[in-house]
């Protein structure tokens, strides 16, 4: 089929993946704060209440637990709601509802209805936006059997994974790192979907394996282009779904590198990178290391204001090619 | 006998009969006098169960609240729905579920509502409209709101009630849900069953005003109060406010004043509340027995008629509990099932 491939920004995908299935599916609504004239805090819904009417474009009030109740209600009798959060922080103040209930409904009624709702969650530092407003809180959900939580890192896969998740019966979390809102690439029109619980292999290489998460992604291309022109043969592996976890892409990825290097913006204990590192411990390619497993994950503390110190706070280009030279030439 | 009948022989001329004998058929009565059986025996027998460590866990028993789930589902067609709470047999019995597939439930059986997956805190009937009872006070609240948010888009006839406990009212899920269901006028009916105590703790301890209806003042709802423990109030409240929800008048906040008899839940000494006010709700205002000597006294029912009726019950309810001891466990393997969606 010939879909005209443009180059759409990661804001402009979500929304072209938002306007298709309004267009598509009468069940379809989005619900948020402020995302109606305002467009959404980052511009993501931008003018779709104009396009698509205040029916289908609910300005909440500021009621962040209320409202995703209300989403899930509205799930589970039967329409498709994409529920926005405006900072992923937000998080927190719906935890009952994303947790006990959205995440648990199914399973305690025996299978007797599905909950097909889907949340967005705009996340990551780098905003200046300081402690409340910069978390990245995906391995929270991450731990709640039920949730399916999808990290897109690039605009064709966050309108495919976003049209995926509309169709999923079951509740689907997305983070969407608000650094990555104006970043471009190609994206095709119309109607796609990339499957949610499946990792990408972005770079194939033979030395070591990063396995990288939602703008840790990029990080990783770019430290990897460096260690090109030092030798480094270095592997990228964009996991892009936390919940359920392609476990597959990854052991294959080790056991051809014998080397990982985990690289991820949540807070590093109990993070994403310690559920990698203890699979693949747990898996046929420990035996294939070379090396011990290195996680670079956000540090241990509240994402500072202070610039400088909000950029430490996060790993970046620098940490991870020093990561991977000493991972590298490192032996066990 | 008709209803009509019965008012022509037992009234004054020009004496009103309490609503429900205006609204409904004889049938109809005497079925709401069934349901309340039904749900007291569930419960008594869920509870004998229990102490002979048939059913495991805990459960929140409503018996003494039977007036005020049933009052509130007399007005409700099947396809109406409602949100239930910790306390939730009694909802899931008046808004028609089968007593044996709760027995199934609570027996931790494949044949329960939630095969074996939920038991007494999470029971559910989607069949007839109960999307499920709650593990967390007020959670079921919002989740009511967007289940009316999805009648008003589909543009279907269907209201749907939220039912919660005094102590929800504290919750800012309450308070969130209110809100948003008046702003968007959707066809939901709040129905707070306030039976004195959030597990240990008083209305007049844990809540700055005298009634939970007082709260629907703040967001431009109707607030109703009526004595829970006596049917033809309840139903009457409930059908006034399903009218509204169905002209698309929006949401109504019902505080139905009742008691329960027994303790929060199996682990509750009852030291919060003295044996002098359990007794004088029991004797005095048992709603079950107020129904009972209404029917009789406009003649709807004689006493044979009542002893049939609890004696179709026993049965009922026997029968259930035999059912779900003969009924199968899950299987281990099968742990997994029903996290997620199984696609084909």
């Amino acid at each position: 089929m010939d879909q005209a491939v443009r180059e759409l920004s990661y804001a402009q995908a979500i929304q072209e993946a938002m306007a298709i299935a309004l267009e598509s599916d009468e069940r379809v609504f989005l619900m948020g704060e402020d995302i109606g004239v305002y467009g959404g805090a980052f511009q993501v819904t931008g003018d779709l209440v104009e396009r698509f009417g205040a029916d289908r474009v609910i300005d909440t009030p500021i009621s962040e637990l209320g409202g995703a109740g209300v989403a899930v209600g509205a799930a589970v009798t039967g329409l498709r709601p994409i529920f926005e959060f405006q900072f992923s922080d937000f998080a927190t103040l719906a935890m009952e509802q994303i947790v006990n209930q959205a995440a648990k409904m199914r399973y305690m009624l025996g299978g007797a209805v599905s909950v097909p709702v889907v949340m967005r969650f705009p996340a990551g530092s780098g905003t200046g936006a300081a402690a409340q407003h910069s978390q990245s809180l995906e391995a929270w959900l991450g731990h709640v059997p039920g949730l399916k939580v999808i990290q897109p890192a690039t605009p064709y896969d966050v309108k495919g994974m976003l049209l995926a998740a509309v169709a999923d019966p079951d509740p689907v979390m997305i983070f969407e790192h608000k650094l990555l809102y104006k970043t471009k690439g190609p994206v095709p029109e119309g109607y796609y979907t990339v499957p949610i619980g499946k990792a990408e292999i972005r770079r194939e290489g033979r030395d070591l394996t990063i396995v990288a998460t939602s703008i840790m992604v990029h990080k990783a291309l770019e430290a990897a282009k460096t260690l090109e022109a030092e030798g480094i043969d270095v592997e990228v592996v964009d996991l892009r779904t936390i919940r359920p976890m392609d476990k597959e892409t990854v052991i294959e990825s080790v056991k051809k590198t014998s080397r990982l290097l985990c690289v991820y913006e949540g807070v590093k204990t109990l993070g994403v990178g310690a559920e990698v590192s203890a699979m693949i411990a747990e898996s046929e390619a420990f035996d294939f290391l070379d090396a011990p497993i290195v996680r670079l994950g956000g540090a241990e503390t509240p994402i500072p204001y202070n610039p400088e110190l909000e950029k430490a706070t996060v790993p970046q280009v620098p940490d991870i090619l020093a990561a991977v030279r000493s991972l590298a030439t490192g032996s066990r | 006998m008709t209803v009509a009948q019965a008012k022509a022989k037992n009234l004054p001329a020009g004496a009103n009969l309490p609503f429900i004998y205006r609204e409904y058929s004889a049938e109809r009565l005497k079925l709401a006098l069934h349901k309340m059986y039904l749900i007291r025996q569930f419960e008594e027998g869920a509870e004998e169960s229990y102490m002979r460590g048939l059913i495991h866990g805990t459960m929140h028993l409503s018996i003494g609240q039977e007036a005020s789930a049933m009052g509130i589902c007399m007005p409700l067609t099947n396809d109406d729905q409602i949100t239930s709470t910790h306390r939730g047999h009694g909802h899931c019995i008046a808004k028609g579920a089968e007593v044996s597939k709760m027995f199934a439930e609570f027996f931790g059986k494949t044949t329960g509502y939630c095969r074996g997956r939920g038991g007494s805190m999470h029971i559910a009937d989607v069949t007839t409209g109960n999307l499920g009872a709650n593990g967390i006070v007020g959670g079921g609240i919002p989740i009511a709101v967007g289940a009316a948010l999805t009648a008003k888009r589909l543009k279907s006839d269907r209201v749907v009630i939220s039912f919660f406990g005094d102590g929800a009212n504290n919750e800012g899920a309450f308070h969130e849900a209110l809100n948003m269901a008046s702003l968007w006028k959707l066809p939901v009916i709040f129905v707070c069953e306030n039976n004195g105590y959030g597990m240990s703790t008083s209305m007049a301890r844990s809540t700055a005003v005298a009634n939970v209806a007082d709260r629907a003042a703040a967001y431009s709802m109707p607030g109703v109060i009526v004595d829970g423990n006596v049917l033809s109030e309840v139903a009457e409240a409930s059908h006034e406010a399903v009218r509204r929800a169905r002209l698309g008048e929006g949401p109504t906040l019902i505080e139905s004043k009742t008691y329960r008899y027994r303790g929060h839940s199996k682990s509750d000494r009852n030291r919060y509340r003295t044996k002098e006010e359990i007794e004088d709700w029991m004797t005095n205002r048992d709603p079950i027995v107020r129904y009972e000597n209404e029917l009789m006294e406009f003649g709807i029912i004689d006493q044979a008629g009542i002893e049939a009726i609890r004696e179709a019950v026993r049965k009922e309810i026997a029968d259930g509990i035999e059912f779900a001891k003969a009924s199968p466990s899950p299987e281990i393997r099968n742990l997994e099932r029903y996290v997620y969606t199984e696609t084909v």
